[in-house]
């Protein structure tokens, strides 16, 4: 059988200015694989952009990592407020983040976006009230 | 196979094994083993943390020696760094620096601060280039130029292809030559770089992607200090020799190059550590609408190389008051329609060298990620140092590499102790 590698990082929403840490130890892992910079970008621009979505939005979360040896997938799990129209989510430029988030440079209405351009596949799980499990897929 | 040429080594009579140079070495290079530290030549950058670290003064440099220079060749030329100025007290002017090193047996002098105008002039045109990935990256720290090859693949192309003030100088001295001197071959001239930098050393020896530099030796600020300090005591008047404004100066100081691009999209980061927040996070790409980000590994840029004599605070400061009357800049290229000559440009770049990999193939990669991470959580996690690694993690991977044994963590072996006499204590009762 071959190995799964499987990393867990807690994201804490009380925290904005540390959002986006998971993402520079997540990038650290994959160089010492071996894998593809190009890849590493992709993952990396996915899991930051789904980091700053659970902190801005939800309250923080957790996101899990697992990297076998034909993929990476990238579990984000918040116990948010849900996104109420996961449609109207995925377009670029749409966006409810509060102004002095925008006022930071985010909020920009590309991160889900983002996150699907820069992955094979995306799903997006979504209960108003309850929270949001987003779902990534990275081939190598 | 490992051909780079390092330009810092250690002393190992002086070195006691403490784990100072270990925890500040910012590419873990560093290990202890047997009591004395050892660098891995495979992931040291040069930056001189460690010589400017160490409390046993154990690391070194390693550069010319300034008499070995002064003998050698018929036509000996030194490139003074802008930073050479600002070692000295209450310097009227760069002019009895200048004629210092003339006095000390150099048969001529050019100014690298008066190539790095030439520079900041053709940065400005560069910038104007179309097509080329922005934010642009200085080319002029060797250290931030390997650690991008050893860590950050994707942000090479960012590199601006002008070569750094150093070379140019060093282009400007054999034309000056060729022009004054005709009758000397190229084998008669020596092109010493007066430097506050180990890495730039590294950088005159080994290359940089397939650019060989034009600079023959290098000797260190530290060096040439006492003998500047004895010649410059006489009171006769120095000939008028320099050629370099405030510009010039200010590329000793960090933002020093960037203020010279008249453009307020720069970013500019001093100290490793801060260099490599910045490059993670143009790496992530969260860093936009810049222009131009200038990259000094040591802090306070130049003036706060391993190589120096003076404080670089101090030396700023003092920067600072030569600079106050000079014009803002004093070289302009003869004709500058906008363009930047080709001979200022080199090719290529390094390419990548993925030092952190753990294996070559992917799925003994994964196993062993995965032995490494058994094996942190079994480690108390406290980066002691005292098995000779930086911190834990590293011990892990040190450890699943093979470079390591387990029973090196005195903590583990404590534990792995206590469970033994307590095995036995219960057999006995």
């Amino acid at each position: 059988m071959s190995e799964v590698v499987k990393l867990h990082f807690d994201v804490d929403g009380e925290d904005f200015t540390s959002a986006g840490q998971a993402s520079v130890q997540v990038k650290k892992i994959l160089r010492q694989l071996g894998i593809n910079p190009e890849i590493i970008r992709k993952v990396s621009i996915a899991m930051y952009e789904g980091e700053i979505n659970m902190v801005i939005h939800a309250g923080g979360g957790y996101a899990d990592i697992l990297i076998y040896e034909d993929r990476i997938e990238i579990h984000l799990v918040d116990h948010g407020p849900g996104i109420a129209n996961v449609e109207m989510a995925m377009r670029e430029g749409w966006s409810t983040a509060p102004d002095n988030i925008r006022s930071l440079g985010f909020g920009a209405g590309m991160g889900l976006p983002n996150m699907k351009r820069y992955t094979d596949d995306m799903k997006i799980d979504s209960a108003l009230g309850e929270g949001t499990r987003i779902t990534m897929r990275i081939n190598l | 196979m490992n051909t780079y040429e390092h330009s810092v080594s250690l002393d190992v009579s002086a070195c006691t094994g403490c784990t100072t140079c270990l925890k500040h070495c910012p590419t873990e290079a560093i290990r202890v083993c047997d009591g004395r530290a050892v660098i891995n030549p495979h992931r040291c950058i040069d930056c001189g943390v460690c010589i400017r670290i160490c409390p046993h003064n154990a690391k070194k440099a390693t550069y010319s020696k300034l008499d070995r220079v002064l003998e050698k060749k018929k036509w000996k030329i030194a490139l003074p760094a802008p930073t050479l100025y600002g070692q000295f007290e209450n310097l009227g002017d760069v002019d009895y620096v200048l004629q210092g090193l003339l006095d000390m047996g150099f048969d001529d002098v050019v100014e690298v601060a008066q190539a790095a105008e030439f520079v900041s002039v053709y940065t400005r045109n560069y910038l104007k280039t179309e097509g080329i990935p922005k934010p642009v990256i200085s080319s002029a720290c060797p250290v931030v130029l390997r650690m991008i090859a050893l860590r950050y693949p994707t942000l090479q192309t960012h590199i601006m292809q002008l070569l750094p003030p150093m070379e140019i100088a060093a282009k400007m001295a054999l034309e000056k030559t060729a022009k004054t001197h005709p009758e000397l071959k190229r084998s008669d001239i020596c092109i010493c770089f007066i430097s506050p930098c180990p890495a730039k050393v590294s950088y005159v020896r080994n290359g940089f992607g397939d650019y060989q530099s034009e600079v023959d030796e290098v000797v260190s600020i530290s060096d040439v200090y006492f003998g500047l300090l004895n010649v410059m005591r006489g009171d006769k008047m120095p000939k008028p020799l320099s050629r370099s404004g405030m510009i010039g100066i200010s590329w000793a100081t960090s933002g020093g190059e960037s203020s010279a691009l008249f453009n307020d999209k720069f970013l500019a980061a001093d100290g490793i550590e801060n260099v490599n927040r910045v490059l993670d996070q143009l790496d992530n790409g969260n860093i936009s609408s810049l222009e131009f980000i200038e990259l000094n590994a040591c802090p306070g840029g130049c003036v706060g190389g391993a190589m120096v004599v003076e404080n670089p605070f101090v030396a700023k400061a003092r920067l600072q008051s030569l600079r106050r009357y000079l014009p803002v800049s004093q070289n302009f290229p003869d004709d500058d329609s906008g363009y930047v000559p080709d001979d200022y440009l080199f090719e290529k770049l390094p390419s990548y060298m993925p030092i952190q990999r753990l294996s070559e193939n992917f799925a003994q990669s994964l196993r062993m990620m995965s032995d490494i991470q058994k094996l942190r959580a079994e480690l108390p996690g406290i980066d002691c140092g005292a098995c000779g690694a930086p911190n834990c993690r590293a011990f892990a991977e040190d450890v699943i590499r093979g470079n390591a044994v387990e029973s090196a963590c005195v903590l583990l072996k404590n534990r792995e102790l206590e469970r033994q006499i307590a095995e036995k204590g219960d057999g006995s009762s």
